[in-house]
């Protein structure tokens, strides 16, 4: 690991100077994702801005009769809270199907948002990747691809955002809450978030440089039933082929894209009277495998129409 | 950077370059090797240790972001002469061969019957449902903790035991 230098912030505003003022400063949380690719020195941040204790770990209720998760509350205290697990139950079930416990004990919610990708080029130091190397080129495209996206991908990346909590917060239409450099506040969804990886795929998000996310705000309840489905090489403690979170009528698609996908082809298929399956079919028609993923076609039309018709049956 | 951990009920001030995980605090600063160094990737779960009661992965801790946190390890759960319930299930249970997961596997258990006393549900629970204690919620559970000897049957068997042993 290279040498870094370490503060604990005690004040928002002050961690967001901060991250702008010091050359090479990275947020911690959780860590878990960070330090693990702190050691291998595919991140090599010269300033660590500790916002794990700033007091924004809350779960509150908002006027809006939604809730509100503070950043850095843990990955285990969103799936077990009673209001998540009544009110919003496909987030609950994306996050435990996610990590080992001891991980989301340890991993914070906004660090879950911004966790890198697993592909195996990426954590490979001895293989060009453009998110590593911008300009190196992509190592998966005629390699081992076959957890790669077959959504959005370009053809200078084609790895996949892993988050299991992302893409039931995309289903639930979730925003995100910032605090920037200049001191303003600002909320958008998360949906748009993360980008598509375009010819940057070193920049994965539309944060700012120094912004700071410090919550995440779920509306109320969505009408109709919610379920969350993954399928992954083990039963437990891997990182998923894909996954699928339904919340009433919305549909989000993971570890098939860049981001958490939102399936609105699918949705607007439900919302015209479509059956699960011709709805999923709809958004797939979309899809672009590469060979070695094509089974990922198959695999989310079955696990996408099962979510539904279990979120259906739910919502009874 | 000066850092202050209760490590097994005891405050200890420690002066860390900011790189040293909580780990390598305990094995290389404190000589506490029971917690120990498996994939230092968080992957395996032989460094489980206690904070502030919930288990987590100490090699994927920075040291100096848990000054004032107290810390629990193997050497603070039990002693040689009065072994806890949950060490003296696994010795009973043969829940080990090399034993090299052991303490990871012992001190996971330990948050692992607390979260599931709170009622925190798994991918094993049913939905709304409280948890049941249950070998495939036990399995599900205790899967951030490999064991390459694989002596997984008798772990559940030892933890099974163990709870009944401290009710």
């Amino acid at each position: 690991m290279k040498a870094f230098t370490y503060e604990r912030a005690s004040d928002a505003q002050a961690a967001v100077r901060s991250a702008v003022e010091t050359p090479g400063a990275r947020f911690i949380a959780g860590g878990t994702n960070l330090l693990d690719l702190m050691k291998l020195e595919i991140e090599q941040p010269q300033h660590l801005i500790d916002v794990s204790q700033l007091p924004m770990a809350a779960i509150e209720p908002t006027a809006e009769g939604g809730l509100r998760i503070g950043a850095a509350a843990s990955n285990s205290q969103v799936a077990v809270d009673a209001r998540v697990r009544a009110g919003y139950p496909v987030l609950s079930e994306a996050i435990v199907a996610g990590g080992s416990p001891q991980l989301r004990n340890k991993a914070s919610v906004a660090g879950n948002l911004l966790q890198r990708t697993r592909c195996a080029y990426f954590y490979d130091t001895s293989k060009p990747c453009n998110k590593r190397q911008p300009g190196a080129g992509c190592s998966a495209l005629e390699g081992l691809n076959r957890n790669a996206a077959i959504f959005g991908a370009s053809p200078a990346c084609i790895a996949t955002h892993t988050s299991d909590m992302a893409v039931a917060l995309v289903a639930l239409e979730a925003r995100v809450e910032t605090l920037n450099p200049s001191g303003d506040v600002r909320a958008f969804p998360l949906l748009e978030l993360h980008r598509l990886p375009g010819e940057t795929p070193h920049v994965e998000t539309h944060l700012i440089p120094g912004e700071l996310i410090t919550a995440v705000v779920l509306p109320p309840p969505p009408k109709g039933g919610q379920a969350y489905r993954k399928v992954r090489d083990r039963a437990s403690y891997a990182g998923g082929l894909a996954s699928v979170a339904v919340a009433g009528g919305n549909l989000a698609l993971g570890m098939v894209a860049h981001k958490p996908w939102r399936a609105v082809d699918a949705e607007a298929a439900l919302a015209a009277g479509a059956s699960p399956a011709e709805a999923v079919a709809k958004e797939l028609q979309g899809a672009s495998p590469l060979g070695r993923n094509d089974f990922k076609i198959p695999l989310v039309a079955r696990l996408a129409a099962a979510a539904i018709g279990e979120a259906n049956g739910r919502g009874v | 950077m000066r850092t202050t951990i209760t490590v097994n009920g005891e405050a200890r001030s420690l002066d860390l370059d900011p790189r040293t995980t909580l780990l390598d605090a305990l094995r290389e600063h404190l000589k506490l090797t029971g917690a120990k160094k498996g994939c230092d990737h968080g992957q395996c779960g032989a460094c489980t240790v206690l904070v502030n009661g919930v288990r987590i992965n100490s090699c994927l801790s920075l040291a100096v972001a848990h000054d004032g946190d107290e810390v629990v390890s193997i050497e603070g759960v039990g002693t040689v002469e009065k072994l806890h319930p949950v060490q003296q299930a696994f010795l009973t249970e043969d829940a080990f061969q090399c034993g090299y997961c052991t303490p990871g596997q012992i001190c996971s258990t330990l948050g692992m019957l607390k979260e599931l006393e709170a009622g925190w549900p798994s991918q094993e629970t049913a939905p709304g449902a409280d948890p049941a204690f249950t070998d495939a919620e036990i399995r599900e559970r205790m899967s951030g903790n490999i064991c390459r000897c694989s002596a997984y049957p008798q772990i559940v068997a030892a933890i099974k035991s163990a709870r009944e042993a401290m009710a």
